[in-house]
């Protein structure tokens, strides 16, 4: 039995109306594009918005119903709500915020959450990544049934958001309480998250494991937030399983998928591999472009060649002495491409 | 040259600007010895002008302070039709010439007024009584304060009455403890300007109150009543009221400092500056 259920939601938003089922066990993601009604789920779990219709149940207990006419006051909800800018009160110290609840006392937070230091302080002398440890703390204490979390990670800068993500994995895995959090991030859903879901204008498009999205996206939208590079083009022809597909710059694409007329390709940048000579190997696709940037995420790099994005190790980068402007060969097997009909 | 010239300019508007709002207040302290003006203080008008002031101001501060916070809660907080209405409706006696105030207040609780026979019924005749210049200074202060509740109200961040409601808070234990805490510092300096505006309060108190010694006379009307009789009597309450407010004055200051710097938010929202 699921521990939080989020039946038939429908909450009218500005420009669309946001409809919702979804069980959560475990840790869930929903992530999205901004606006696309994630951050209003949250609320309408803790009663700070009232859907249209719908029902909250979480831990076998009805919160909302619209049918039974069952809506509870947000007070009387068990949740652990934090808010994206912590909304910790300016004028407690951090012991009265994780206090405030009045049903824990604060000592084994602050040990918890490593505060015992602070517990004097007031939120304004803290840093972003002690705020966001309070704010957790504080959300504990009141003895959440559920754990509801806005953009956890989106406040912090990012190398704070390293060192608290690796924290707030720890925590969700030891808690066993179901939290439903959203990010716009993929990467911090699949760092924190066991399932994700993927929010757009007010409907979920895909659910499932992390590995899930990324191997069998359900629309280009899915893959491109996944992380996956785009190519649009039209199917010119198909033998032995693949499919050779134009793109508009003239380049043939080579793909395993079955699919006819204008579709999207999508590719992810660690099935791309870069070398400065014509490769001859079993990859059918190669393209030759000039390196447009260079990024660097910690150990990992990013280069823009042509419509591509590809991603190699640092030191893959000094060993090939790579340079903006270079030529480059970027090649990637058909096998590695996955093949989404263009009508999104 | 014509930047010292500009320079010269600038600083001789600025000084003369300055002795012009400074010398009223200096001629009052001047005019005669302090020893003097403490013993004019002890007439019975004085005496009775003071009393008179500082009871219907305490009791007008507190029927605004009792009726502004709900309103300007709900005014800050909830959005619903004619809040805009409602809006320029609490900052209307602001703009209003107190003279107008006064003929409006008699239009409406006077004998022959709207509500004149509802009143007459019930054995209330306000007009020249003491509930009057209550009544007076509380409509001509009350936007003072109540603008300024609005705006502290405002200043509260949502988020933070929705933290304390999913930690369990009810709406008014949530409005004791977050809310009003956030929000004291504004409304203490709206309370102070309205308790300064109040105590000032002379052309709605005249029309709608009259200047009866020891009834209706406050500070503003006995020295008014004063100054052709005896000139130095009438400067020494002046004197009084320019010490109460430069009191007032200089406590509005430290309340704002104090509020911008127990608090991230700006004090700017209270239509204030603190600078300068």
């Amino acid at each position: 039995m699921a521990e939080l259920v989020l039946d038939e939601i429908v909450v009218p938003l500005r420009s669309f109306d946001l409809r919702l089922s979804l069980d959560v066990e475990g840790t869930v993601a929903l992530v999205g594009p901004s606006g696309a009604g994630k951050s209003t789920i949250l609320r309408v779990i803790a009663g700070l918005v009232k859907p249209r219709s719908g029902r909250v149940a979480v831990a076998g207990k009805t919160w909302f119903d619209s049918g039974r006419r069952v809506d509870l006051p947000v007070d009387e909800r068990a949740v652990g709500f934090l808010f994206q800018d912590y909304a910790l009160f300016p004028h407690m110290t951090v012991r009265q915020n994780i206090e405030f609840a009045r049903q824990n006392k604060a000592e084994r937070y602050l040990w918890q959450f490593h505060l015992d230091h602070l517990a004097d302080a007031r939120p304004a002398e803290l840093s972003g990544g002690e705020r966001q440890r309070v704010a957790l703390a504080r959300a504990l204490a009141r003895n959440p049934k559920v754990l509801l979390l806005d953009e956890p990670l989106a406040a912090l800068d990012t190398h704070t958001k390293a060192t608290v993500r690796r924290e707030l994995h720890e925590l969700l895995h030891e808690l066993q309480i179901p939290t439903l959090f959203v990010t716009h991030d993929f990467e911090d859903a699949a760092a924190l998250a066991d399932r994700v879901g993927v929010l757009v204008e007010g409907s979920l498009r895909q659910f499932g494991q992390t590995s899930e999205l990324v191997a069998q996206p359900a629309d280009p939208f899915v893959a491109s937030f996944t992380g996956a590079n785009l190519l649009r083009g039209r199917v010119t022809g198909s033998s032995d399983g693949v499919a050779r597909v134009r793109l508009p710059d003239g380049t043939v694409i080579a793909t395993t998928g079955a699919a006819a007329g204008d579709v999207v390709v999508a590719v992810y940048p660690w099935d791309v591999t870069v070398s400065i000579v014509e490769p001859h190997d079993s990859a059918l696709n190669v393209i030759a472009a000039p390196i447009d940037s260079i990024t660097e995420l910690g150990n990992r790099v990013r280069l823009a060649v042509g419509p591509l994005s590809a991603e190699i190790t640092s030191e893959s980068l000094r060993r090939l002495d790579l340079r903006v402007d270079q030529k480059v060969f970027a090649s990637f097997k058909a096998t590695g491409t996955r093949v989404l009909s263009s009508d999104v | 040259m014509r930047r010292v010239g500009l320079v010269l300019l600038l600083g001789l508007a600025t000084a003369v600007s300055l002795a012009f709002l400074l010398l009223p207040i200096v001629a009052l302290f001047v005019h005669t010895t302090p020893g003097r003006l403490i013993s004019q203080l002890s007439s019975d008008v004085v005496k009775d002008a003071f009393v008179v002031s500082l009871k219907t101001s305490l009791i007008a501060q507190l029927l605004i302070v009792g009726f502004g916070t709900p309103t300007a809660f709900v005014i800050a907080t909830r959005r619903f039709p004619g809040r805009s209405l409602a809006v320029t409706l609490v900052e209307l006696p602001l703009v209003l010439p107190p003279a107008v105030a006064g003929i409006g207040l008699l239009a409406a609780f006077g004998r022959m007024g709207l509500l004149g026979s509802e009143l007459s019924a019930l054995g209330i005749s306000l007009p020249f009584t003491q509930s009057a210049v209550v009544v007076a200074v509380t409509f001509v202060a009350s936007p003072l304060y109540v603008r300024a509740a609005i705006a502290a109200f405002e200043g509260v961040d949502p988020d933070l009455v929705a933290a304390s409601r999913t930690l369990g808070v009810s709406p008014t234990r949530t409005f004791f403890r977050v809310v009003l805490p956030l929000a004291r510092a504004g409304l203490a300096a709206g309370l102070a300007l309205s308790f300064a505006r109040g105590l000032g309060e002379f052309g709605a108190t005249i029309m709608f109150a009259g200047s009866l010694q020891a009834v209706t006379q406050t500070l503003p009307l006995a020295i008014y009543s004063q100054f052709d009789l005896d000139f130095d009597t009438a400067v020494a309450m002046g004197a009084v009221l320019v010490l109460v407010s430069i009191v007032l004055l200089v406590s509005l200051r430290l309340l704002l400092s104090w509020q911008s710097s127990s608090s991230t938010r700006s004090s700017s929202r209270f239509g204030l500056s603190t600078s300068g």
